[in-house]
């Protein structure tokens, strides 16, 4: 028997349970984030317009980089105003 | 250098460590009976043989926990231990008058030479040591303790547990794991950086047990925390770097005097096999991104292709002999400073130019080769590492060009007007957006373009090192002091 010592972070991720379906999106207020990557306003531009059309209010976010995760405080203030939140992921 | 708690009882008197294997030793054996009788109580360590010296009870310290409890560097060791066990007089080797002095008694061993050299105490063998400090329940190690059975192969089960870059990995035992912390002054417990993707804490530790896991030897130790800090800068954003679908990895440019006081490899296959500084620093870092990270590749790390220079991407400069100033001392640091500059790099591709013998024909070679970086139709999107071999460096120099004056020449060279580049021109869809269209558009900015100096004295070739999407938006160059 011998050792060998641990490589990894070690971390052991918090299972969190995932936030209840919304039963609609009348009268919700709805995130669309655009990570900066081309194209993605085109996307996101439609998507307003679909769900305006269904009773939804619109929320619009933007990170500064698609390269990099979003800011924390971009988190909080998504967390904090929207009841769902739809990414436009690639170009 | 008293004894702590764990270190052994001893009745208050004389204490001898000695081991068979020191002539000195031998030498004193009817010293330490004439002792043990006049002197008593004599109380003896032997760290090899418990058999030894005959005729004495002897105390049996093979494990060297006595050695190390009093601190014993030479055998043979004599001390006065007091009544709490404190060490209140010491002498080593074998000296004649100082014996006298320790015991009160005179006329010791008056049939040996006044004086011989003591050996060196097993405790100062390296592998002791560290098995030693290794197998305290108060160890600096932290780390989780993975148990191998003594059926399975080490090597197998780093492979089984994920933590390999595809290549066989030296297993991390915690002996390996102290002696690369002696590579720094630094502390086990101190953090490095937190490691993206996963955020995590990368203690001085796990960085440790990673550059073992690479092949790093503990004098490389200093080079792979450094790059470790550059890489999880904001600046050189390795979450982006790693997560990107484009081709590239960190690679590492060293300056300064660790390069050569670590033997790393600025010359003949600079960028290539063969040497270990530059194949392990460079591995480490990796492998920190992957095991403390998380980054895996399918994981976070999203390459279409990706490039062989991500297993490992690491060399020197070669300083001596360049044209110019070292790239850390155009970056601001001391030239005796020693640096790691880190550049989000695509794989290496070559400039071949045999015939140029001015600076203004070698540019021209240049600017030709960088225009295809990324594509020919898209400027202002990257940097470039352009590596300047030693023979394009003596061209150069020839005609007393400087670093600045090639930059300038280069982006005027690679300045064209944005009706070529714009998105359709020349019957290509990629290409710029149409707002550039009549004006005229630099491939790079004047911070894009860095040159380093490096590679064998023959062969009219050089190199470039594309780069990522650059400045704020992506991966910028990133330049960290090595501290020892």
């Amino acid at each position: 028997m011998s050792a060998l010592l641990d490589p990894t972070g070690e971390r052991e991720p918090v299972a969190r349970p995932r936030a209840p379906r919304l039963s609609g999106v009348s009268g919700k207020t709805l995130g669309l984030l655009d990570i900066s990557k081309p194209r993605g306003d085109v996307f996101l531009d439609r998507l307003s317009e679909l769900l305006v059309a269904r009773g939804a209010r619109i929320e619009r976010f933007r990170k500064p980089t698609f390269t990099k995760p979003a800011p924390l405080d971009l988190r909080q203030q998504i967390h904090a105003k929207c009841e769902a939140v739809i990414e436009a992921l690639a170009d | 250098m008293g004894l702590g708690t764990t270190g052994p009882v001893v009745p208050e008197g004389l204490v001898a460590v000695v081991k068979r294997d020191c002539p000195t030793c031998e030498l004193v054996v009817p010293v330490l009976q004439q002792l043990a009788r006049e002197a008593p109580p004599l109380t003896v360590f032997s760290q090899d043989d418990p058999a030894f010296p005959p005729g004495l009870p002897v105390r049996d310290d093979r494990q060297l926990d006595a050695s190390f409890a009093f601190d014993v560097e030479i055998v043979p060791t004599l001390m006065r231990v007091d009544g709490a066990g404190r060490v209140t007089a010491k002498t080593q080797g074998w000296k004649r008058e100082d014996w006298e002095a320790l015991t009160g008694v005179s006329g010791l061993g008056a049939e040996l030479p006044g004086f011989r050299p003591g050996c060196g105490s097993r405790t100062q063998d390296p592998d002791v040591a560290d098995r030693f400090a290794s197998r305290g329940g108060g160890s600096a190690l932290r780390s989780r303790r993975v148990e191998i059975g003594s059926g399975e192969d080490a090597i197998e089960a780093c492979f089984e547990r994920g933590w390999s870059d595809g290549l066989p990995l030296v297993p991390p035992t915690p002996e390996r794991v102290l002696r690369m912390l002696e590579g720094t002054t630094r502390k086990p417990d101190e953090l490095v950086a937190l490691v993206p993707p996963d955020l995590a804490d990368c203690t001085v530790e796990k960085a440790a047990i990673n550059a073992v896991m690479a092949g790093c030897r503990p004098e490389y130790f200093p080079v792979v925390l450094a790059a470790i800090e550059a890489a999880c800068s904001d600046e050189f954003n390795i979450h982006g770097v790693l997560a990107t679908t484009m081709f590239v990895g960190p690679a590492i440019i060293v300056n300064g005097p660790i390069a050569r006081a670590i033997g790393m490899n600025s010359g003949v296959n600079a960028l290539g096999q063969g040497n270990r500084a530059n194949a392990t620093i460079g591995r480490a870092l990796q492998l920190v991104v992957r095991n403390v990270g998380g980054g895996k590749p399918g994981g976070v790390d999203r390459a279409t292709l990706g490039n062989p220079g991500k297993y490992t991407f690491c060399f020197a400069e070669a300083e001596e002999g360049s044209p110019w100033e070292a790239l850390s001392v155009e970056r601001g640091f001391a030239p005796s400073a020693s640096t790691v500059t880190l550049f989000a790099a695509e794989g290496v591709r070559g400039i071949v130019d045999q015939k140029s013998r001015s600076a203004e024909s070698l540019a021209r070679s240049y600017a030709g080769c960088l225009r295809a970086v990324w594509h020919p139709k898209l400027a202002l999107v990257t940097d470039a590492v352009v590596i300047v071999s030693p023979e394009h460096g003596r061209v150069f120099r020839n005609d007393g060009w400087s670093k600045a004056r090639l930059r300038e020449r280069l982006l005027e060279l690679l300045t064209v007007q944005g009706d070529e580049l714009v998105v359709g021109a020349g019957g290509c869809a990629e290409g710029m957006p149409p707002q550039v269209a009549g004006k005229p558009v630099p491939k790079f900015t004047p911070d894009g373009l860095l040159f380093v100096h490096a590679g064998g004295d023959a062969g009219m070739f050089s190199a470039i090192l594309a780069g990522w999407a650059r400045g704020p938006v992506g991966s910028q160059p990133v330049t960290r002091e090595v501290r020892t």
